[in-house]
């Protein structure tokens, strides 16, 4: 669980957003939607960030300066070490997805749904995802969604879901895609400077058919999400709470559920939507 | 080699490393980095009579060098403790455990002591004072000696089991506490609980805690959880469990110096979840550099 891993990357992809790239042993990750807490020096707390996508040893987060840690976070070059206890949490459950899964992401609530997008599609199932921003400037990932289409055609797993997929098989919204299955991505934005004029349960609306549902972001999304999809739909949310140690010792995030006092960061981060009071 | 080992009343402990209340829920969490069973033992997430949530979250803030918690004793309430934590603990855990007991009524610390009195594998009843009476307007038990008297009689009346008086830092003078609980029959003392602190978050013009304030920990306290160590040795001849921002070998042997018997590590196990025993695994060759042959030598050597 603790380890210590190398920086290779860190660099701006938004407004005040980051993807670290790290290297080290990412053998304690096993589904997508688990989490990592990384110790900064001259900071007390770790800072739990989710997963976002990791393969052989290399590990991406997405992470957005909120205060001083994520912002110290900023400044890391590569080749600098991190203790991180990695692993952390449990995830989406991708036996639930069904054959046509829906994801929805809000903001930094994104990443995880990338990792679970990638791992859906090279199992073979058609995904339909939701992204939720602000605003344009704070948009992120869209086209590494997209590219996940190249990913299911060439049938490798290039990490940073980047295939070098030919014209025909470039995966717009909606495009045909020879048989196979494809990502298909709709966006909302509150200004309308990107995708829709509104906030992701704007795009429903546009999902023909949904046989469960995964999301991450904040809680007001997560409310209006579930009570949109109603009880008759299956689905997971992540949940973000202030931790103290990350693994359960502290019970500093409990969450009160349908089965009782739950922890967000060893029984969640993510639960069963239909247990949840939100 | 030198002996680590060292006696809280008639109790021998392998080491005086002891994960503290609240840090370390019933041992599950640890159990899967390491054997927990090198440390001297463990004291248990403080333990009521009913199950209780706690308080609303957010319930934890950062601090330079420290934390603050307003968990608000979560906990699945003694006899779930009793039924559940224990039977799962005993197959992880082989050596004597320290039980948390907390209360807001006297009524509530007798019950569940009476309870715990008859379980096995219970080294010590570890009696937090530090929660408000709701009983008498809500004022901590731990912050008038009367009432920490009160609550250790009421203890000891339905125990053979040692019982170790947990105080808070919270107060004006720490001796006179400390000095009613011996007089009331208390068997050692734990010490310090947290400091009550607050912050405010500047951007949202608000407390970081919805509980608005909670129990300050980590290395921020440890001067002043030694000076207190060191006053209450001063004052009362029973066993001292020391703690309060113990992140380090050296800090235990500062700690011992103190006057502390045994040693408590709380927020650290939080940050660094194998910090026990890394600390455990330091001590002979610290206390070897040092000239330590038997570390009970140095407790409560800084005094003259």
């Amino acid at each position: 669980m603790q380890q210590l891993m190398t920086i290779e990357k860190n660099e701006p992809i938004a407004d005040q957003v980051y993807r670290l790239v790290l290297d080290g042993d990412t053998s304690d990750i096993t589904m997508p939607g688990q989490f990592v807490n990384i110790s900064l020096p001259g900071f007390f707390l770790r800072r739990p960030i989710s997963v976002c996508d990791w393969s052989n040893g290399k590990l991406v987060l997405i992470y957005k300066v909120v205060g001083k840690g994520t912002e110290y976070m900023s400044t890391l070059k590569a080749g600098t070490q991190l203790d991180i206890l990695s692993g952390l949490g449990n995830g989406f459950d991708m036996s639930k997805a069904g054959s046509a899964p829906l994801l929805v992401g809000g903001g930094v609530g994104t990443p995880p749904m990338y990792g679970l997008a990638k791992r859906l599609v090279l199992a073979g199932k058609p995904v339909n995802v939701i992204l939720g921003f602000a605003s344009e400037k704070d948009a992120f990932y869209l086209d590494e969604f997209d590219a996940l289409n190249d990913l299911y055609d060439f049938g490798c797993e290039g990490f940073e879901g980047k295939g070098s997929g030919s014209s025909d098989t470039q995966g717009q919204n909606g495009h045909p895609h020879n048989g196979y299955p494809q990502v298909r991505v709709f966006t909302a934005t509150v200004d309308g400077s990107l995708g829709k004029k509104g906030f992701v349960t704007d795009c429903l609306g546009e999902i023909a058919e949904c046989t469960h549902y995964f999301a991450c972001g904040p809680i007001p999304m997560l409310k209006a999400l579930k009570s949109a999809m109603g009880e008759k739909i299956s689905g997971e949310l992540s949940l973000e709470e202030r931790m103290g140690c990350g693994f359960g010792a502290c019970v500093g995030c409990s969450v009160m559920t349908k089965e009782g006092t739950r922890k967000v960061c060893s029984d969640g981060p993510v639960f069963a939507a239909d247990v949840l009071l939100v | 080699m030198p002996d680590i080992t060292t006696r809280l009343g008639d109790w021998v402990l392998d080491n005086p490393v002891i994960p503290a209340s609240g840090t370390f829920g019933f041992g599950q969490e640890f159990a899967k980095l390491y054997d927990i069973n090198v440390l001297g033992s463990f004291s248990f997430k403080g333990t009521t009579q009913e199950a209780r949530f706690g308080n609303p979250t957010p319930r934890i803030a950062e601090c330079s060098a420290g934390m603050i918690n307003s968990v608000g004793l979560a906990n699945p309430g003694i006899e779930a403790v009793i039924g559940e934590e224990l039977p799962k603990l005993r197959r992880i855990f082989h050596k004597p455990v320290i039980a948390n007991i907390s209360g807001f009524s006297i009524d509530e610390y007798k019950y569940c002591c009476e309870k715990i009195d008859k379980e096995d594998g219970i080294g010590i009843i570890e009696v937090n004072i530090s929660c408000p009476n709701v009983h008498a307007g809500g004022m901590a038990f731990g912050t008038s000696p009367e009432a920490a008297a009160e609550v250790t009689r009421a203890v000891k009346s339905v125990t053979h089991k040692p019982v170790y008086m947990k105080l808070s830092p919270n107060v004006t003078s720490i001796t006179d506490i400390a000095k009613a609980c011996e007089e009331a029959g208390a068997d050692g003392i734990s010490l310090i609980n947290t400091l009550l602190g607050m912050r405010i978050d500047i951007k949202r013009k608000k407390p970081v805690v919805a509980n608005k304030m909670g129990g300050f920990s980590g290395p921020a306290i440890f001067p002043v959880a030694v000076r207190m160590v060191y006053q209450v040795y001063e004052a009362v001849k029973i066993p001292i469990i020391g703690m309060g921002g113990v992140a380090s070998a050296e800090d235990v042997i500062e700690m011992m110096m103190a006057g502390a018997s045994a040693v408590q590590i709380g927020a650290a196990n939080l940050t660094d979840p194998c910090i026990c025993p890394k600390i455990i695994g330091e001590l002979p060759a610290l206390c070897e550099k040092m000239g330590i042959e038997k570390i009970t030598d140095i407790i409560g050597c800084a005094h003259s």
